[in-house]
């Protein structure tokens, strides 16, 4: 692919897709934003006037708004830090030769292909259930008062949840940068003094940063989503207590039936989004350059 | 500091026995040179000394303390690995310091012996790059500085020039010795390849299939190799091997001949062949002659004789340095 020739080509056979995948992101896109600027309610079909920025000022000013967005990010970030610390610490353990590692490994990735509705679903019934839950179960056992995860700590609950889903995805990553570092720098290091806890803070730890950057950038792209589990555990409340913003407009559109709002809703969401990812490429990216 | 000793050590991975009994002194200041072929037990023999592979059973002894089942860091050994192992997020400072570091020495002391060696090593300039921004002599140097730094009382090499190209390896080899010279510290050094254990060694330690096959200053395995192994492995191109009835003539199984004890004639000769290929090194031809009864025989001609292929020799032995050897290819006097 040098030839001006062949360069040519190669940008004429590839146009079909990129004019594909380009209308196929700006439509959906241009539509969004075409109908945040509408007064535009399901209830009420053919009735859409132009309202300028009258659906965003209604949905920034929203109570739930703020409420939605700081829930966003203490689900990003609880579950990043569970799912990274965790990932670091069960990946250490599979590391280690045992017997049955094999299977080991692959039960520890199953919760993986479990779709999020019947994580969440198996989660509520039969380990945060006040009544008949494992959860409960245990401190009753124990003669505590059970627990009523999903009505007084709705947000934790769904952290919990959502950690169990990705925590396989975080030790898989990490465990195979666990086994390319090189065994003699380890034997080095142990040759030089350092101890179990000096090598893995000087030699696993720096090791393991692009790792645990890929982790963070692909988990934060899809926390950012979490919405399944909220809709079948908590359904947003109580009141908006684990509502986050894709919970959010999700209840302007279909449950209030605004779709002018609910796309000014998701126009926010992005623009969020965005500000996120170049924070943390900001932040983090540089441990990605070779 | 720095006397090393093996007793009857033993090494198993499993059922597999991989050094079935070693016994061997490695006296202070020496260096020490493990040869071998690939997979004879001489990286493991080492990885046995620093106390990174368990032994199985028998005794190591670090200046004449027992140092068994002592951990890695304890041994006061420090050791150069064949891929150098450098951390590679770490300068090369940070590189040189970290035993210190880890020692819990003072920040001025650490800073004070990392210059030191890195001006014995020439590193000075590179103090504050990384270790991918190093050319392989250089990884190579800091690796050495790690070892250094910290006043081991005997240092291990693990192959350590099998990733230079041959130039640099011929440099970093008199580099290693006169590094050895300056700190007369006790090094043990494992490598396959011969050259690099006749020129460096005080004493080599030929192993073969986990077993000392012979241990002897360099001389002194080139000039009395105790079997056929050794007399094989030490020396290059090495000795020619002649069964049959030239070496009934000895009244011996097998004798030995190198190819620089042996003269080539145009007519005559103790023995009679056709000269095959040649190779022309400048300094010396090496001749590889086909006889009709022993095979072919490499002959070494100082500077440019003028033998073609195909042309009829005859090949003369010094007679005094013909090695004989019995039937278990054990040397005979």
């Amino acid at each position: 692919m040098s030839t001006y020739h062949s360069r040519a080509a190669g940008r004429l056979m590839v146009a079909p897709s990129v004019v594909l995948l380009f209308l196929w992101m700006i439509v959906p896109l241009g539509l969004t934003i075409y109908f945040s600027f509408l007064h535009y309610n399901l209830l009420m079909p053919g009735t859409e006037t132009w309202t300028g920025f009258l659906n965003y000022s209604y949905f920034l000013t929203d109570p739930a708004f703020f409420t939605a967005i700081v829930n966003t990010l203490l689900i990003v970030v609880g579950v990043l830090i569970i799912t990274i610390v965790g990932g670091i610490l069960l990946a250490l353990l599979l590391d280690q030769p045992m017997f049955g590692q094999g299977i080991l490994r692959i039960l520890v990735i199953s919760p993986f292909f479990v779709m999020p509705t019947v994580a969440a679903l198996v989660w509520k019934n039969m380990f945060m259930n006040p009544v008949s839950g494992l959860l409960a179960f245990l401190q009753k056992s124990m003669g505590f008062q059970p627990h009523d995860w999903l009505a007084s700590t709705p947000l934790l609950a769904i952290i919990i949840i959502v950690a169990w889903q990705w925590l396989p995805f975080a030790t898989l990553i990490l465990l195979t940068a666990l086994q390319s570092l090189d065994e003699e720098q380890r034997e080095a290091a142990e040759m030089d003094g350092a101890g179990p806890v000096y090598r893995f803070i000087y030699i696993v730890m720096p090791h393991l940063g692009r790792a645990v950057t890929v982790v963070i950038l692909i988990q934060t792209i899809f926390l950012l989503s979490v919405f399944a589990e909220i809709l079948v555990t908590t359904n947003g409340g109580p009141g908006t207590d684990s509502t986050n913003l894709a919970y959010l407009v999700y209840a302007q559109a279909l449950l209030q039936y605004d779709v002018g709002g609910a796309s000014a809703g998701g126009i926010v969401a992005v623009i969020l989004a965005n500000i996120v990812a170049i924070f943390l490429m900001r932040m983090i990216g540089k441990t990605l350059e070779a | 500091m720095g006397s090393i000793t093996l007793q009857q050590v033993n090494k198993k991975f499993g059922e597999v026995n991989v050094i079935p009994s070693i016994d061997l002194q490695v006296e202070e200041g020496e260096f020490v040179v493990f040869v071998g072929p690939s997979g004879c037990g001489k990286s493991t023999l080492l990885r046995l000394i620093a106390g990174l592979e368990d032994v199985t059973s028998g005794a190591v002894l670090i200046d004449g303390k027992d140092a068994t089942r002592l951990p890695p860091a304890k041994r006061q050994l420090s050791m150069v690995f064949q891929s150098y192992a450098l951390y590679p997020h770490m300068s090369v400072r940070a590189n040189i310091a970290f035993p210190l570091k880890m020692a819990g020495m003072p920040k001025a002391e650490i800073d004070a012996k990392v210059a030191d060696a890195a001006e014995t090593l020439n590193l000075t300039d590179y103090l504050d790059r990384k270790p991918r921004q190093l050319s392989g002599g250089q990884r190579q140097r800091v690796a050495i500085g790690r070892a250094i730094v910290r006043q081991p009382s005997a240092f291990l090499f693990d192959e350590p020039l099998s990733n230079l190209d041959a130039a640099l390896r011929v440099n970093m080899r008199l580099e290693i010795s006169e590094l050895h010279q300056q700190l007369k510290a006790t090094m043990i050094y494992v490598t396959h390849d011969q050259v690099e254990a006749m020129t460096m060694a005080d004493k080599i330690v030929v192993l073969n299939k986990g077993q000392v096959e012979q241990v002897g200053s360099p001389l002194d395995l080139y000039r009395s190799p105790a079997n056929l192994f050794v007399a094989g492995f030490i020396g290059s191109p090495r000795m020619n091997f002649i069964r049959g009835a030239a070496a009934a003539a000895f009244g011996v199984e097998t004798i030995g001949v190198r190819p620089e004890h042996m003269t080539i004639l145009s007519e005559g000769g103790t023995w009679q062949g056709t000269v095959g290929v040649t190779e022309h090194l400048g300094s010396d031809t090496f001749l590889h002659v086909h006889t009709e009864d022993m095979g072919t025989l490499t002959v070494r001609a100082g500077g440019y004789v003028g033998f073609k292929p195909g042309d009829r020799v005859g090949i003369t032995p010094d007679a005094d340095r013909i090695h004989k050897f019995d039937g278990q290819g054990k040397a005979v006097k």
